[in-house]
């Protein structure tokens, strides 16, 4: 735990976060964290996704519960209940998603909750009046407040959300990855408020992935990782490629002891099972060539954002690809749908578990025929038979716990969850088996269980594209890596002795400097 | 960079101009339909541009123009209440009997119109605390209130005549015009003039007011902005309950029967009425006034319809529903302008 010392110790902090614990079922989302903020800094909460960021931000304002720590704001232990609540203390968020009313106006947007009363009940001269005020106290002074929020673009209804946080005289002003839809230009005009907010002592908590953008508004930084503390540092002081292997983490030593024994082998000589040129899409990821040998494990390397899981979903056909030419097996495919993947032998575990994986209310033996029963169609229901015969096999092979097919999938662990859905597609025997996260969250041992079933699969003669934001974890298992930044393949490297994580950590840090 | 090279729409002063207008569009369809009607009605069948037709048109709408109202509230935020037909039945059903049992008139007027809050309290709760969908809940308080009604009495009940609940209904002749034509008004139509107002200032005046248009326009986004959503919620549907209740006593002072059959499909005509006055069905854009003129136009049709003689009653329907198409497909066309600029 590296913690650099504070460069304005001589105020005291407005939010003081500590030993903040928060369990959800299955996952430790958030453990001892520690988080502090000042008036007048911007700082930056980093780390990637699933790191726990945005849960500290709800255990901050209380939409989450915390299960142990304190939490300290303005001198005094608080415990809010919701949003209304922090925001009544001078806490305010503004999400990543614009949260406004686009069918009101941009002043009503502003002013709604604090509208300016007169006898007659609201005045609206007068509310417009103010909302004009707290445009202006932001710079936006010619933005007509009686405008609908409709007509104004994304970029200026995130300020006009920020200006509306302000209307309560926040102190405290969290802002959510608030440039994830906007453009350079537009990010530009929302960093000049953020600067000028921070220069009238407003402290602001500001979660991002862009590294440029932590590098150019942020003075301070507290990296997380898989829901853990990793430390505070000032931005100026911390280099880029260490901050980047501060979030990645290097738990080489519990892992290393796990590393699969398979020999590397050379594969360009042969035809690839799989191979796309300029495979794209627009807005999701720009056109990547990639090529995937019968027994070859190929890792898709890069940050969050980078477009590992939005290629990884057009090589199945979750997204459909707007360029490209795909061949398997020598013959030129379309891959267009989740069918069309599933029936080209091709499988997709996402790394969204909860969401777009596991079907909770199921059982464990319904879940983990789903994709197998998708395959045959409805006209073909499986037998109990079938189904018994199945859950037999991958629950045995996979080593699921615990090993009762009858019961609800959402009461086993997150690593035993993931077992069921890596066995859900095993068992469609797909040729080519993408694995988005499989590893994310699990405990160690789940993990090594899944890293050694995966180099057994490849040996076996399975194709199989690996996405893990654990560098480590990529290079241990992968024959060829490719390297991923802002949607664009930036790299792609052979596996041997030399090639370490931070060689790829290299490969995203300097690219990112260049621009 | 400086913020005022932000990218802005092109002629922002033109457009904030021009976009109002496309919101209040549905509602100036409805009353330039309205004025359609009347000039139409004069020129073909004479003395609808008449003080005693237009008294009329009021004192007989009355209890839809409170209904209408009530379910404005409802449709702004997105929700619906299928229930206030079968309330007006039992409202109306259990103040009947009461007075005729020699009950005090006043306290038989405020218990009508506390039946309808309690149905409407019902459906608020099933709906924000138990999840329930608008639609179900207020289907379920439907069939529950309608049933209760049947319960009660399955044959007419007639309001003895001498009762003081009738005086709601009393003529009062405000302008004493040529031969018939006189300007009649009712306190029942006072009653109604009073609900639009008081919900005209609700929605345009106060927190409540601007929180129904939020969850209509978005509720996730209410609720992250602090706004008291599941209160508000609470209360539109105690409101639009409430006002059943009241439609039950305007209702019935008038007519002077209550019936377990009274009412059937009349949230339908209300809710017609408040899409026909340019309230989105998805909730977030309309006006009550706009409800109050679409439910003028449901009661000017049926002035029309009776005047011709020569279109059968029963083709009503088939136009009320003409009209409502029409409107939804204004609306539609609104919707998608809107998304394009």
């Amino acid at each position: 735990m590296a913690a650099t010392a504070p460069a304005a110790t001589a105020t005291a902090p407005i939010v003081e976060m500590e030993n903040i614990s928060i369990e959800f079922p299955g996952v430790k989302a958030l453990q001892n964290v520690n988080f502090r903020l000042f008036p007048g800094e911007v700082h930056t909460l980093m780390g990637e996704n699933g790191a726990g960021k945005s849960t500290l931000i709800k255990a901050l304002t209380g939409v989450y519960k915390i299960d142990s720590g304190t939490i300290t704001v303005a001198g005094g232990a608080r415990r809010f209940t919701g949003t209304a609540d922090a925001q009544s203390a001078g806490i305010s968020t503004v999400y990543q998603e614009v949260n406004l009313c686009d069918n009101l106006t941009v002043g009503e947007n502003v002013m709604l909750g604090h509208e300016v009363h007169g006898p007659f009940g609201i005045n609206w001269r007068k509310t417009h009046q103010a909302a004009h005020e707290a445009l202006e106290r932001l710079g936006l002074g010619d933005l007509d407040p009686r405008q609908p929020l409709s007509t104004i673009s994304l970029a200026l209804q995130q300020l006009v959300a920020i200006s509306r946080a302000m209307v309560t005289d926040s102190t405290v002003l969290i802002l959510d990855e608030p440039t994830s839809s906007l453009d350079a230009n537009e990010v530009e005009g929302l960093f000049t408020v953020i600067r000028r907010l921070r220069d009238q002592g407003v402290a602001i908590l500001f979660v991002s992935h862009f590294l440029d953008q932590v590098y150019a508004i942020s003075d301070r930084l507290t990296v997380l990782r898989n829901g853990e503390f990793v430390g505070e540092h000032l931005t100026r002081e911390l280099s880029r490629s260490h901050l980047i292997s501060l979030m990645i983490g290097k738990d080489v030593d519990s892992l290393n002891s796990l590393g699969s024994n398979r020999g590397r082998t050379a594969f360009a000589e042969a035809a690839p099972y799989y191979s796309a040129k300029s495979l794209g899409r627009k807005g999701s990821i720009e056109p990547v060539d990639i090529d995937v040998h019968a027994g070859e494990v190929v890792g898709l390397a890069g940050l969050l954002g980078s477009g590992r899981t939005e290629l990884g979903r057009l090589i199945y056909g979750a997204d459909r690809a707007d360029s490209g030419e795909v061949t398997i097996d020598g013959a030129a495919a379309q891959v267009h749908s989740p069918v069309a993947g599933l029936a080209r032998g091709i499988a997709f575990s996402t790394e969204n578990r909860r969401d777009e994986g596991i079907i909770g209310d199921l059982t464990v033996r319904e879940n983990l025929i789903l994709a197998v029963q998708a395959r045959r169609g409805w006209a073909r229901p499986l037998s109990r038979r079938e189904q018994n015969e199945i859950c037999a096999k991958y629950l045995v092979e996979l080593n699921v716990r615990p090993a009762d097919p009858e019961r609800a999938i959402r009461n086993l662990s997150g690593g035993n969850q993931q077992k069921v859905l890596l066995g859900r597609w095993l068992a469609t025997n797909p040729e080519l088996l993408i694995l988005d996260e499989p590893t994310r969250g699990i405990d160690v041992g789940a993990k090594a269980e899944i890293q050694e079933t995966i180099a057994a699969l490849a040996e076996g003669g399975m194709s199989v594209v690996f996405i893990s934001s654990e560098l480590e974890e990529v290079v241990r298992l992968s024959e060829r890596i490719i390297v991923l930044k802002d949607h664009r393949k930036i790299g792609e490297i052979s596996n041997g002795p030399s090639v370490t994580a931070d060689t790829i950590v290299d490969i995203i840090a300097t690219e990112g400097s260049s621009e | 960079m400086t913020l005022t090279q932000l990218e802005r729409p092109a002629a922002p002063s033109l457009l904030s101009r021009m976009k109002p207008n496309l919101e209040t569009l549905p509602t100036l369809a409805a009353v330039a339909i309205f004025v359609a009607m009347l000039i139409y009605g004069e020129i073909a069948y004479g003395r609808i541009v008449a003080f005693s037709t237009i008294s009329n048109l009021l004192i007989n709408n009355a209890y839809l123009i409170i209904l209408a109202v009530g379910l404005t509230f409802v449709i702004l935020t997105g929700g619906i209440d299928l229930s206030v037909g079968a309330v007006i039945a039992i409202s109306s059903l259990v103040g009947v009997m009461l007075a005729n049992a020699g009950w005090n008139p006043l306290v038989v007027f405020v218990l009508m119109i506390l039946i309808g809050s309690l149905f409407g309290v019902a459906s608020g709760v099933l709906i924000q605390y138990f999840n329930v969908q608008p639609f179900i809940a207020t289907l379920a308080m439907m069939f529950l209130a309608r049933g209760l009604a049947s319960i009660l009495s399955t044959t007419p009940q007639r309001l003895d005549d001498d009762s003081a609940i009738r005086t709601l209904a009393t003529p009062w002749k405000v302008y004493d015009g040529p031969k018939i034509d006189d300007l009649i008004t009712t306190p029942n139509v006072l009653i109604a003039a009073l609900v639009v107002i008081v919900a005209f200032f609700l929605l345009h005046r106060t927190r409540f007011g601007r929180t129904v248009y939020a969850i209509g326009g978005s509720e996730q986004s209410a609720l992250l902005m602090g706004l008291p959503v599941v209160r508000t919620k609470l209360a539109i549907y105690v409101i639009s309950g409430t006002l059943a209740g009241l439609a039950a006593v305007v209702y019935t002072s008038k007519l002077g029967i209550a019936q377990n059959i009274t009412g059937v499909g009349w949230e339908l005509d209300a809710i017609a009425a408040v899409i026909i006055g340019g309230t989105l069905l998805t909730g977030g854009a309309g006006f009550v006034l706009g409800s109050v003129i679409g439910a003028l136009v449901l009661g000017l049709m049926n002035v029309l319809i009776t005047r011709d003689g020569s279109i059968p009653p029963e083709a009503t329907t088939i136009i009320t529903g003409g009209i409502l198409l029409a409107f939804v497909l204004l609306q539609r066309f609104v919707v998608s302008r809107k998304r394009k600029t």
